[in-house]
């Protein structure tokens, strides 16, 4: 029996026009098929790399990896305050400009100018080379035509994107009717931050996957709630608000679960005690007015969250007690990727609000934990090919949207590159 | 040892290799301990915790003690190990076989 409504189409599948049949997932456990996606996909969209409190003043820096785009980016707060992007590579003979200890481990901080470690070169905040060791030895070498090379690089809410297509759209029309709806959330009073990292052994698709929809949750995660309460879960399954999609984003809209619970023997002790869970702190901070635009997009009195996935690896979840949950998800293979969480809250004033954050965070490493290790079981059997073709329900629409749009992206490419070859 | 903790909680301190200021520490001693070690602190300490939620609401963070401060990190250990304590009946979350998920930045008290 459905609880919520449905689009008149009958389904939330139809209702997008997406495909019922059972669905393929060649598109995650082909090698040639990520080849593929990066050049298509992680070179041609926006792509978030972090907020603007990671740069809090003039000369604050922090590197990205990006192996999908097989680049490093710096991101830096110049003298003028501006953020930019740079490839992180010496225009002296390519040596890796910015790093500590391990070239491939990413790295913050503060400084004047960038050194290069190799033979000395020194570059402005703004990327202009400013100084060359034994400079006469070179041949009519003009520093102007040497400073580093830009990435481009916008600023959304706080969030900082770079795209390594030079002419992409800007991030705001990228981001589209979704970013829109999101325009003026108080993003910026959310600055207590917990990040989570995993390496993940599985194609990054079925990740974002996992968290497109919560059919899973009353199984997998059974054992988290108390005995009756997940008894009670299971019978009743689950069902979202609503789904949308905006162009290559997908929304799911989510009903509040247990964040207050209506009967308190229904959660764990220390979750009693503390008033926190999964769900985040049950008594939401005062954050003034919530421009509620572009969220519970159906206005339903038990709206608890909504996942937004911004295409194609950027998940914004945003809570109804004031808070707000990242994801992201960088492919490091075809059945490997780099995992991050980062849990935003309002900054605590006292021991006991600060307690109740941690609640948050370490149930949310509890749920990982389970999700992640299930995803390297999916990954060996569909990568079996023993079984071809898997059926997937309307609570799963957004698994097909993504799927769709990813391969639309990369056969868009590839059209591209054969009419520009002909 | 003593003035570790607050002089109220001051029975806690036998608990004190749980002061840990990381969460990483805090999950590696909860894998690294048996369920009765867990279960023990515990079944002292949660009492203590639901005693003192009117006292922490009352420890702002900014300049807050070395004892209170140590008195936080203690509960968040508590928080880590309820999970065992009160769920899992396991140090580790079940099914999540080898995968890590590590806390790379949080914020410290």
């Amino acid at each position: 029996m459905a609880h919520f409504p449905k689009p008149a189409e009958g389904s939330w599948t139809e209702h997008f026009k997406i495909d019922t049949s059972p669905t393929s997932y060649e598109d995650s456990i082909s090698p040639e098929h990520y080849e593929a996606e990066r050049e298509a996909i992680f070179k041609k969209t926006w792509l978030n790399v972090g907020r603007v409190e990671q740069l809090p003043k003039v000369g604050s820096y922090f590197t990205k990896e990006i192996a999908a785009a097989k680049s490093s980016v710096i991101l830096v707060r110049g003298k003028d305050k501006e953020i930019r992007a740079f490839h992180n590579v010496c225009r002296h003979r390519g040596n890796k400009l910015v790093w500590n200890d391990f070239p491939r481990e990413e790295v913050s901080g503060t400084c004047r100018q960038f050194t290069c470690k190799y033979h000395g070169w020194r570059y402005e905040l703004d990327g202009e080379l400013t100084f060359v060791q034994q400079e006469g030895e070179f041949f009519d070498l003009n520093k102007q035509n040497f400073g580093l090379a830009p990435v481009k690089a916008e600023v959304w809410q706080g969030f900082i994107f770079v795209n390594f297509d030079e002419n992409a759209e800007p991030v705001a029309e990228y981001l589209s009717r979704f970013g829109k709806g999101l325009e003026g959330y108080p993003f910026d009073k959310m600055t207590e931050v917990y990040k989570y990292r995993a390496e993940i052994g599985a194609n990054w698709k079925l990740f974002i996957d996992a968290f497109m929809e919560f059919y899973h949750a009353p199984i997998l995660h059974q054992k988290q709630a108390v005995d009756e309460e997940s008894r009670k879960l299971r019978e009743v399954g689950y069902e979202a608000l609503s789904y949308d999609v905006d162009g290559p984003h997908g929304l799911v809209s989510s009903w509040g679960g247990m964040a207050p619970p209506k009967d308190e023997t229904m959660v764990k002790p220390i979750e009693r005690v503390l008033r926190s869970g999964l769900f985040g702190v049950w008594d939401a901070p005062d954050v003034g007015e919530v421009p509620m635009k572009g969220l519970n997009p159906t206005n339903h009195k038990a709206w608890g969250e909504d996942s937004f996935l911004f295409f194609p690896n950027f998940m914004l979840l945003i809570w109804k007690p004031n808070w707000y949950l990242t994801y992201h998800y960088w492919p490091t293979s075809y059945n490997t990727h780099t995992f991050e969480c980062s849990l935003y809250f309002v900054p605590p004033t006292n021991a006991y609000e600060r307690l109740q954050h941690e609640l948050a965070a370490v149930t949310f490493k509890e749920y990982a934990l389970q999700d992640a290790n299930t995803l390297e079981a999916t990954q060996t059997m569909i990568e079996s090919r023993a079984v071809e073709e898997f059926p997937l329900c309307d609570q799963e629409v957004m698994l097909r949207h993504l799927h769709t749009t990813a391969r639309g992206y990369v056969a868009e490419h590839q059209a591209k590159k054969q009419q520009a070859s002909a | 040892m003593s003035n570790l903790l607050p002089a109220q909680f001051a029975d806690l301190e036998k608990y004190a290799d749980w002061i840990l200021e990381t969460e990483k520490e805090r999950y590696a001693k909860r894998l690294a301990s048996s369920m009765e070690e867990m279960q023990a602190f515990y079944d002292e300490a949660f009492p203590r915790l639901e005693a003192a939620v009117p006292y922490l609401k009352t420890v702002a963070l900014e300049d807050i003690s070395e004892e209170d401060r140590n008195l936080t990190y203690l509960f968040c250990s508590l928080v880590n190990v309820s999970f065992p304590v009160e769920v899992w009946r396991q140090a580790r979350v079940p099914d999540s076989g080898a995968s890590m998920v590590d806390c790379i930045v949080e914020p410290a008290i």
